[in-house]
C-alpha cells in the first residue's frame, strides 16, 4: 500500500503542475487508463490474501475517485485560462472607426419642404406638383395678371418662347388644381420657381410652397389662424405673427405676413434690420377673377391662398447667412444637414 | 415714393411722431421702407455771404474769403471750392460747430493763412450724397440765420414702398388722404387756385387717339423769366422726395406732380410748330428725347406731335426739339390723362422708366388734369412772372375709365372677415377714402373716386374696410372641415422617400440650377431638342437641362477643386426637352467618384468603378419593389462606350448608368473618373404590392458550376440559361467568380455560377440534383457554347 500512496502523491503533484489540456489528458490515461498505474495496482490486488482484498480494493477506488476529481478540477481551471488567453488575444481597439460607408443627407431646401409638407399634411393638405415650363395663361392671365398689368413688371420672367415662361411662382399649380378638381380643396404645391435676377440676395432659381384652401366657409380669420399656427409650429416657438395689407393680383384682401424676429425675439438686430419683424410669407383670399376661369361656383365657395419662400424659411430656421450657398452645393455646407 | 414728413403734417395736422406714423402707414398697406433725417446732425451753421475773395498767397486752388454772418466782424475763411465767389450766400460752419461725423470746426491756419470757420458744401451737411462745390443759398437767404431753421431741417424723408395698385398714393395729397382716414384728423384745405388769364396766346390741340388720351389740357404762358431761383421751400420739398432741382419751370412741373400726382410737361412754346396733335405712332417713327437719345418709337406708341413731328413720347419723356432752357420765355404746359393701357409696357420696351411713366402706367386721377394745370400756372407765374393764356382742352369723356357703382353686402363682409364691423365704422372708412356710400337694406352702394383704379368689385371694398380697420384687429379662427381619409397607393413612391433612401446609402442630395452651360448641355445631350432661354441671366445659365447628369458632374468638379475628392451625390428634378410641346420629365440621378469607401482603417481603398454604381442602382430599384430589371450595353452621349448600360424595366428603357466619358471628364477638368446613373422617377412607383408565396419546408441544395465561355458573352446570358434549365427547381442563381488568365485560353473566360435548388413539396434526392445539374451543363453547352471547366 506504500506503492499506492506513492502513486497518489506523484499523480497529485503532476496534475497540479500540468499546464496543457492535452498533457492533462495524457496524465489521466497514465494513471486511470486501462494500462494506467492505478489499473495495474488494482490488477495486483489478486495477489493479496482474500481477507485484505476488499479493504485494499476500496482504498484503490478511493484514490482513483480522488484523482479523477483532481483531473476534472484541473481541466476546468486550464479551460478557463485558455479562454481568457484567447479573449485577451482577440481584444480590439474599440476607438478605431467602424468599417463601411459614411452617411449621406438631404439638401436643406428638401428638409424644409419635408417639414412644411408634414405640418400641412396633418391638416389634410395634399401635395401637388406642376410643370416648371408654364404657359403664360397659367402663370399670369389666370392669376388676374393680364398682359398690360404692371404686376408683370414685378416678376422678372424667363421666357422660353413668346407664350411660355419658366414659372415665376408656384401659384399656377393652384390654378391647375382649381381647373381639374372639385372643392373642398386643401393643397400645397412645393417646387422650383425662376426669376431673372441674381445678386447677393437673389438667385435666378429658388423654391416656393404655395397653399390653397377652397371650401364653403372660409374666411380671412381662418387664413390668419392657419398661418399663425403654421409659423409657430415650423419655428417651434410661440412667436408673434402680424398681417400687413399688401397687393397680389390673385388674392384680395392680400397680406404680407411678418413674424417676430427669430434671431432677437423682436428687440431688433441685424437679421431683422432693427425692425424686430421678418417678412416671411404672402397670402390672401382667392380673387374672384381667379375663380372665373374655373368651374368652381364662386357664390358657393370661397378660399384663400398663401405662398412662402423655402430658402427664406430655411435660412431663418438654420441660421444660414448667404442665400447663394444653397446652390453652390459645397459638400461641406451640405454635410451640416440631415 | 419718398416724401417729407413735415409736408404731410401740414396737409394733415396729426400729432403722431414719425415712428408711429410710419407704423400706421405700414399696417395700412403703405409699407414704410425707410425713415431718414433730411440733414445730418450739425449745429452752429448759419447763412453767410462772401463779401471778398482773394487768391491764397501760397496755394493756387485756395481762396481767402471774407464772409459776413451778420453780427460782428466778418470772418476770414480759406476755401477751396471752385464756386467761392463774391456775393455767394452759403452755409458757414462757425468755430465751435460740429458737423456730421463728429467733425469739429476750429480756428486754424491753412497754408499759413488764418481760417475762422468753414464754408460748407451740401454733402458736408448730410444734405446730399455728393456735391461739387459750396451749397448755393438763395440770394434772399437771411444772413446770420441758423441754417437748420432757415431750411426747416427738423424733418424726415419717409420712403414708402407702394404696391402697384396704389398709384393714388404717389403724391402728397394721396398719402395725406390715407393719414387722415387712419388718424381721424381732417385734411387741411389745399391752396386756392385762381389764375388770371391775361394773354391771348393759345395752342390748338387735336386728339386723334381719344381712347388712349381721354383728357388733354394745355395752356401757353408767355413772358416768363426762367433764370431766377426756385424758392427754398419748393426746392427743399423736392430734395426731400429725391428730385433734383433744375430751373423754375422744371421744378414747378415736378412739384405739382409730387403734390397732386399729375405728371406734367412743359414745351418751349417758341419751338412748337403749329397745333399739337395727340396720336399714335406709325411704322418706323423716331425721335430724339430730352436726354439726347434717339429712339425708334414702337408702332402704336402714344405721341404728342406738332406739325413737324413728335415732340414727346406721351407720358414718358419729352423731345429735345421743344425742350425748355434757361432762355425760354414762353411755354406750353401740358396736363393730360393718358390711359394706363396706352402706357403699359411702352417705356419698359425701350428700357425706360420715368416718374411720369410710372404714374401713368398705374393710373393717374383723371379728374385732375385741369386743376393741376391751374396749380402749375399759378406757381409758375409767382416764380417767373408771365401771362397765362386760355386753357385748350380736348376731352373724350366716353373714353374715361369707368367708375361703376360697387355693392358691398354686409353679410359678405362679415363672412369674408369673420367679424361684424359696425356700419358706422364702414361708412367712416369708405367716406374717408373718398367713396360716397349709400345705405341699402343689404349693405352699401359705393361710388368710386376718380383716383382709385383698384376698386371695381365687392372684394376690393372688403379689402379697403379690412385694411383701414386693421388686419391685426380681425379675429383668428381654426379651420373646420370634414375629415376625409386620402387615397394612398402602396406602390406610389413620393420623392421624399426616394431622397431619404438615397441619403441612407451615403449619398448627399444636391440642388443644381435647371439651366446649364451650353458646353455641358452639348456634352450630354442633343442641342437640336434642347430648350434654350430667350433671356438667360447669362450665357452659362442658358440651356434647360435635358439630363440631371451634367449638373452633378459640375458639382463633382466644384467639390474636387475644393479638395473634396470623394463625391457621392444625387438630385431629383425635371429634365426638359423641346419636342412635342415641352416635355418635362421627373428624373432621379446619382453620381459617384473617388474612393469607394471613406478613408478609414479597414475600409476598401479602391476607387469606385462601374459595379459600385450598378450596386446602388440595383439596390434602389429593389428597395422600391422593382424586380423585372435588365441591363444591356448601351451607347449614351457623354458616357464611356464600354462602361455604360441601359436600364430596362418590363422591357422599356427607363434610364442608364455608366462612366462619364473620359474625354468629357477631361474637358470638364475633372481629375478622376466619375460614374453617373439617371432614371425616370416614375419607374420607382411601378413596383408591385408583394404577393406571398409559401416558404419551402424542404432543404435547399447548393451546387456550383464553372464553365469556360467566349470572353464577350454576357454572364447574364449564362445565368438566364441555367435558370431556364433548372425550371421549377430554380431558387437562386448568381455569378460568383469570373476569371481570365493562366489556364484559360486567350479570348475565353471562366465563369463560376452558384445555383440553389429546392422543391416546394419534397426533399430533393441526390439523383434529382445530379439530373438537374446535367441538364444545366447540357443547356450551357448548347446555348452558350460553354465548356465545363
Amino acid at each position: 500500500m506504500e506503492e499506492l500512496k506513492q502513486i497518489s502523491a506523484d499523480a497529485e503533484a503532476a496534475i497540479n503542475a500540468v499546464s496543457g489540456l492535452a498533457d492533462l489528458e495524457q496524465m489521466r490515461v497514465d494513471y486511470l487508463g486501462k494500462k494506467g498505474a492505478l489499473t495495474a495496482v488494482l490488477k495486483g490486488l489478486s495477489q493479496l490474501p482474500p481477507d485484505q482484498r476488499p479493504a485494499a480494493g476500496a482504498l484503490v477506488n478511493e484514490v482513483k475517485a480522488h484523482l479523477q476529481t483532481l483531473i476534472n478540477e484541473r481541466k476546468v481551471t486550464l479551460e478557463t485560462i485558455a479562454l481568457e488567453q484567447k479573449l485577451s488575444a482577440e481584444a480590439v481597439d474599440v476607438t478605431a472607426p467602424g468599417r463601411g460607408q459614411g452617411t449621406g443627407g438631404l439638401h436643406p431646401v428638401s428638409v424644409t419642404i419635408d417639414r412644411i409638407e408634414a405640418l400641412f399634411s396633418a391638416m389634410g393638405f395634399a401635395s401637388v406638383e406642376g410643370p416648371e415650363i408654364e404657359d403664360d395663361y397659367h402663370n399670369f392671365t389666370a392669376l388676374n395678371i393680364p398682359e398690360s398689368h404692371p404686376a408683370r413688371a414685378m416678376h422678372d420672367t424667363f421666357y422660353v418662347d413668346a407664350t411660355h415662361v419658366l414659372r415665376t411662382h408656384t401659384s399656377p399649380v393652384q390654378v391647375r388644381v382649381m381647373e381639374s378638381q372639385e372643392p373642398p380643396l386643401r393643397i400645397i404645391c412645393p417646387g422650383r420657381v425662376y426669376r431673372c435676377d441674381s445678386d447677393l440676395t437673389h438667385t435666378p432659381m429658388f423654391h416656393q410652397v404655395e397653399g390653397l384652401l377652397i371650401d364653403e366657409q372660409s374666411s380671412f380669420a381662418d387664413l390668419k389662424g392657419l398661418i399663425e399656427v403654421f409659423l409657430q409650429r415650423f419655428f417651434e416657438k410661440d412667436l408673434e405673427v402680424r398681417f400687413r395689407p399688401s397687393y397680389f393680383p390673385f388674392t384680395e384682401p392680400s397680406a404680407e405676413v411678418d413674424i417676430q424676429c427669430v434671431h432677437c425675439s423682436g428687440s431688433g438686430c441685424r437679421v431683422c434690420s432693427q425692425t424686430g419683424w421678418l417678412e416671411v410669407m404672402g397670402c390672401g383670399m382667392v380673387h374672384p377673377a381667379v375663380f372665373e376661369g374655373t368651374q368652381i361656383d364662386a357664390q358657393r365657395f370661397s378660399g384663400f391662398a398663401f405662398g412662402m419662400g423655402v430658402e427664406r424659411l430655411a435660412m431663418l430656421r438654420y441660421g444660414v447667412t448667404d442665400l447663394r450657398l444653397f446652390f453652390d452645393n459645397d459638400l461641406r455646407f451640405l454635410a451640416q444637414f440631415r | 415714393m419718398k416724401i417729407s414728413e413735415q409736408w404731410l403734417r401740414e396737409l394733415v395736422p396729426h400729432t403722431l411722431n414719425v415712428n408711429d406714423l410710419s407704423h400706421q402707414l405700414t399696417m395700412a398697406g403703405l409699407e414704410v421702407d425707410a425713415i431718414e433725417p433730411v440733414a445730418g446732425a450739425f449745429e452752429n451753421v448759419v447763412v453767410g455771404e462772401i463779401i471778398d475773395a482773394q487768391p491764397h498767397p501760397d496755394a493756387d486752388k485756395l481762396r481767402v474769403c471774407k464772409v459776413t454772418v451778420g453780427s460782428g466782424e466778418s470772418l476770414q475763411i480759406v476755401c477751396g471750392a471752385p464756386n467761392a465767389r463774391v456775393g455767394l450766400k452759403a452755409p458757414v460752419a462757425l468755430v465751435g460747430a460740429v458737423l456730421p461725423g463728429d467733425f469739429s470746426i476750429k480756428a486754424s491756419k491753412l497754408r499759413g493763412v488764418e481760417s475762422e470757420g468753414m464754408l460748407c458744401a451740401e454733402a458736408e451737411l448730410g444734405l446730399s450724397e455728393s456735391s461739387d462745390g459750396l451749397m448755393e443759398l438763395a440770394t434772399d437767404a437771411p444772413i446770420g440765420e441758423s441754417l437748420r431753421r432757415y431750411l426747416s431741417l427738423e424733418d424726415h424723408s419717409i420712403e414708402i414702398g407702394l404696391t402697384p395698385n396704389r398709384a393714388d398714393c404717389l403724391s402728397a395729397l394721396g398719402i395725406a388722404r390715407e393719414i387722415s382716414v387712419l388718424t381721424g384728423v381732417t385734411q387741411s384745405d389745399m391752396p386756392a387756385l385762381s389764375v388770371t388769364e391775361n394773354s391771348d396766346a393759345a395752342i390748338r390741340v387735336l386728339v386723334t387717339a381719344g381712347s388712349q388720351c381721354a383728357v388733354y389740357a394745355a395752356r401757353v404762358v408767355e413772358g416768363l423769366d426762367n433764370t431766377g431761383p426756385t424758392p427754398v421751400w419748393m426746392t427743399e420739398r423736392l430734395r426731400r422726395s429725391g428730385i433734383r432741382c433744375k430751373d423754375p419751370l422744371v421744378d414747378v412741373t415736378n412739384y405739382v406732380m409730387l403734390e397732386l400726382g399729375q405728371p406734367m410737361h412743359a414745351f418751349d412754346a417758341d419751338k412748337v410748330v403749329g397745333a399739337i396733335t395727340v396720336r399714335t405712332a406709325g411704322a418706323s417713327e423716331s425721335m430724339t428725347l430730352l436726354d439726347g437719345k434717339l429712339i425708334n418709337l414702337p408702332e402704336g406708341a402714344l405721341l404728342i406731335t406738332d406739325e413737324e413731328g413728335p415732340i414727346a413720347f406721351a407720358g414718358v419723356m419729352g423731345g429735345q426739339r421743344t425742350a425748355i432752357s434757361a432762355t425760354t420765355t414762353a411755354v406750353v404746359l401740358e396736363s393730360a390723362f393718358f390711359a394706363p393701357h396706352a402706357l403699359a409696357g411702352q417705356a419698359r420696351k425701350l428700357g425706360m422708366h420715368t416718374d411720369a411713366s410710372h404714374r401713368f402706367e398705374r393710373g393717374v386721377d383723371f379728374a385732375l388734369a385741369e386743376r393741376a394745370l391751374d396749380r402749375a400756372t399759378g406757381l409758375l407765374i409767382s416764380l417767373t412772372g408771365g401771362h397765362a393764356g386760355p386753357v385748350s382742352v380736348v376731352r373724350h369723356d366716353d373714353q374715361l375709365p369707368s367708375r361703376d357703382l360697387v355693392k358691398l353686402n354686409a353679410r359678405a363682409l362679415q363672412r369674408a372677415l369673420g367679424v361684424a364691423i359696425e356700419s358706422k365704422e364702414v361708412d367712416h372708412i369708405l367716406n374717408g377714402l373718398g367713396l360716397d356710400t349709400q345705405a341699402t337694406p343689404e349693405g352699401w352702394i359705393c361710388s368710386v373716386p376718380s383716383w382709385r383704379f383698384d376698386i371695381a368689385i365687392e372684394a376690393d371694398l372688403i379689402e379697403e374696410v379690412a385694411r383701414i380697420y386693421g388686419y391685426n384687429k380681425l379675429p383668428v379662427s381654426q379651420i373646420y372641415a370634414a375629415l376625409d381619409m386620402p387615397i394612398k397607393p402602396e406602390t406610389a413612391t413620393p420623392a421624399s422617400r426616394i431622397r431619404r433612401y438615397l441619403a441612407a446609402r451615403d449619398l448627399r442630395e444636391v440642388i443644381t440650377y435647371s439651366f446649364i452651360e451650353p458646353k455641358l448641355a452639348e456634352a450630354f445631350g442633343d442641342m437640336a431638342s434642347a430648350v434654350v432661354l430667350r433671356n438667360p441671366i447669362s450665357e452659362d445659365l442658358s440651356v434647360m437641362r435635358s439630363s440631371l447628369v451634367p449638373g452633378l458632374v459640375a458639382v463633382a468638379h466644384t467639390n474636387s477643386s475644393r479638395q473634396q475628392s470623394r463625391v457621392r451625390i444625387f438630385e431629383l428634378g425635371l429634365a426638359f426637352e423641346g419636342t412635342d410641346g415641352y416635355l418635362q420629365t421627373p428624373k432621379v440621378a446619382l453620381l459617384i467618384g473617388g474612393r469607394a469607401e471613406p478613408e478609414r482603417v479597414g475600409n476598401r481603398s479602391a476607387t469606385v468603378d462601374f459595379f459600385d454604381l450598378k450596386g446602388e442602382v440595383e439596390a434602389l430599384l429593389r428597395h422600391f419593389g422593382i424586380h423585372e430589371v435588365s441591363y444591356a450595353s448601351a451607347e449614351v452621349k457623354g458616357f464611356h462606350p464600354g462602361q455604360t448600360a441601359s436600364i430596362s424595366v418590363g422591357g422599356a428603357i427607363v434610364g442608364h448608368l455608366g462612366q462619364v466619358h473620359p474625354s468629357v471628364q477631361k474637358a470638364l477638368g475633372l481629375s478622376q473618373p466619375v460614374f453617373a446613373a439617371e432614371m425616370n422617377r416614375s419607374v420607382l412607383s411601378c413596383g408591385s404590392v408583394p404577393s406571398f408565396t409559401p416558404v419551402s419546408k424542404y432543404p435547399e441544395v447548393r451546387r456550383d458550376v464553372a464553365v469556360v465561355v467566349d470572353q464577350n458573352l454576357p454572364v447574364a446570358t449564362l445565368v438566364e440559361c441555367a435558370k431556364d434549365a433548372l425550371g421549377a427547381l430554380h431558387k437562386e442563381a448568381f455569378v460568383f467568380d469570373v476569371y481570365t488568365g493562366q489556364g484559360v485560353s486567350e479570348g475565353l473566360k471562366s465563369v463560376a455560377i452558384g445555383l440553389t435548388l429546392a422543391d416546394q413539396s419534397r426533399t430533393l434526392s441526390e439523383s434529382d440534383v445530379s439530373e438537374a445539374m446535367a441538364q444545366v451543363i447540357e443547356s450551357l453547352k448548347k446555348t452558350c457554347n460553354a465548356e465545363l471547366r
